[in-house]
């Protein structure tokens, strides 16, 4: 496997005054092109810190992030979020909202109307054409989240990161809106790093998925493989053996060996 | 709006195409005219209560000041004092002896000035801040000590600079309504969750594009909150400010009556005073509900 994004040996810690927490230790992980990878772990254990570090929204303390070989330390397009509560700007319509993105990234390499057509087109893409102009505060929150992807697959991201995505949103809409995630997925290629929870969403979208000692000073546990094929359907893979057995690693994993003490 | 929509539809699939053209018209009118007398209702509902208690509150004042030797007059005195002054509002016999246009004209410009410059001035501070925390150390411990000044404390000073009237004016309503515009446009950028800052990071907008972006109308709100409470202090300061001043204005104009013993022509000095700082405190309120609309609604 070809390395595309590459997190090598990342700490982080936060310092406040006298006082410091080592939130990340030693964190290593290696993401081929066009991989969906989940980083599952307990809240707290810093998944999002993590998230944050590789979109360049946080410094890591050592260790850097390399994109196709090259550092990247500063947010930036080429490493889109979709961010857990939506994010959208409450004073643009939906089509504002993601022409803003595409008016920066293609400033130069489109005209206004391909920028139009290209605004049009991620708005299909998630299904949300019909809402172009509304408001934020006039759709419901898995519409606004539809649409929070829509404005980063707009800026043709090389990774495209997802923190919590699904967190949000009721169990219905939140099982639809990982279907479109997945087909869109099929679709188009990319390459995903998505932080969640949510064990079966970790085990239904994912290639590999990376779970997370608990904090402070979280590394790495284990890193599992998910070998189901692709196009994988919600209600098929449920009673898969591999599905199950996966399902089960990541429940072990998460209630038996690293057990969220504060939750108890 | 729904229910006479869906009341149509009944009387039209209800009814007989017996004789289509006049019976479809009927109920085609029907709701317009509940529509009518509803907006009149909703009129009413607003209208009704304060005229109710204006006219009880004159008639307590005229009973009250009818008396042989009452020091104010009743209000039938004072509009048959000032009658034209109310009806000709326009007349100009030079110097200071102008209808009541001109002198609210003058003092209405005289805050116009004066609140633009503390608007832009209010807005630039209140965002350099709000945004940067050097700026806010070295500025703010300033600001809460100068803004607790009484506006007209400033009006000497102000004389000894510019060593003219209106000038002086413009600067005490400009240093009486920019303390508002200032502290509230900086809560306000201070206020913009990290999530919009994360968003201009990611799209990478320039500083000038996240100022005009993001920062104007995240903080939109909050800005109109000092704006309009920046508009109802420099009113309230230009009459006190004008009083000082004299010349052309209704805080002299106010002055003068006193000094002539013209009490009725105060008093309806008075309420046109009062009704224009609505007016222009509903004008701020009205603008920042078109600016925000987006913003608010979240």
């Amino acid at each position: 496997m070809q390395p595309y994004l590459k997190l090598d040996h990342i700490d982080k810690t936060f310092t406040r005054g006298a006082a410091s927490t080592e939130v990340l230790k030693d964190i290593n992980l290696t993401i081929g092109k066009g991989e969906y990878v989940s980083i599952i772990g307990h809240s707290g254990c810093g998944k999002s810190t993590l998230l944050n570090i590789v979109a360049g929204l946080t410094d890591a303390t050592m260790g850097c992030v390399l994109l196709e070989n090259r550092e990247v330390n500063s947010p930036g397009p080429d490493r889109a979020v979709v961010f857990q509560n939506h994010s959208l700007l409450p004073w643009l319509t939906v089509y504002e909202n993601v022409r803003l993105g595409v008016d920066k990234v293609f400033a130069s390499s489109k005209t206004r109307s391909e920028r139009d057509a290209w605004t049009m087109h991620n708005l299909n893409l998630v299904q949300m054409a019909h809402a172009k102009d509304k408001r934020p505060a006039e759709i419901s929150g898995g519409m606004k989240q539809r649409v929070g992807i829509a404005r980063a697959l707009a800026m043709e991201p090389k990774v495209l990161l997802l923190d919590e995505p699904f967190g949000a949103l009721d169990a219905l809409t939140r099982a639809h809106l990982q279907d479109s995630v997945m087909a869109i997925h099929q679709k188009l290629r990319n390459t995903v790093l998505m932080i969640t929870h949510d064990v079966d969403e970790a085990v239904l979208l994912s290639d590999r998925i990376v779970m997370m000692t608990n904090g402070p000073a979280a590394r790495i546990g284990e890193v599992l493989d998910v070998p189901l094929a692709r196009p994988r359907r919600r209600l098929e893979v449920a009673s898969n053996p591999t599905y199950l057995k996966c399902r089960q690693r990541v429940l072990e994993f998460l209630y038996e060996r690293h057990r969220f003490i504060e939750a108890a | 709006m729904s229910m006479p929509a869906m009341k149509t539809e009944a009387t039209a699939v209800a009814l007989p195409a017996a004789s289509a053209p006049v019976v479809t018209m009927t109920p085609k009118r029907a709701p317009r005219a509940e529509k009518y007398l509803k907006m009149v209702r909703e009129t009413a509902v607003r209208v009704v209560p304060p005229l109710i208690v204006l006219a009880l509150f004159l008639l307590f004042w005229e009973l009250v000041c009818r008396r042989v030797g009452s020091t104010l007059p009743p209000p039938s005195r004072v509009f048959k004092d000032t009658k034209e002054l109310i009806f000709d509002p326009f007349f100009d016999h030079g110097g200071i002896d102008k209808g009541l246009f001109w002198h609210l004209s003058a003092s209405l410009q005289r805050v116009a000035l004066g609140y633009s410059l503390a608007a832009i001035a209010g807005v630039a501070l209140g965002t350099l801040v709000g945004q940067s925390v050097w700026a806010m150390r070295g500025l703010d411990p300033l600001f809460q000590v100068l803004r607790t000044i009484p506006p007209l404390a400033w009006l000497p000073l102000s004389l000894a600079a510019f060593r003219d009237g209106q000038p002086s004016a413009i600067f005490v309503i400009f240093i009486t309504s920019v303390w508002p515009i200032i502290i509230n446009t900086a809560v306000g950028i201070r206020n913009i969750p990290q999530d919009y800052r994360n968003v201009a990071a990611v799209v990478q907008l320039n500083p000038l594009e996240f100022f005009t972006k993001i920062m104007i109308p995240a903080a939109a709100p909050y800005i109109f909150t000092g704006l309009r409470i920046g508009i109802g202090l420099s009113w309230l300061a230009i009459v006190a400010a004008e009083m000082l001043i004299g010349g052309v204005g209704i805080g002299f104009f106010i002055w003068d009556a006193w000094n002539s013993s013209h009490i009725s022509e105060i008093i309806l000095a008075l309420f046109y005073v009062g009704i224009i700082g609505f007016v222009l405190d509903r004008m701020i309120a009205g603008m920042a509900k078109i600016v925000t609309r987006g913003t608010a609604l979240n």
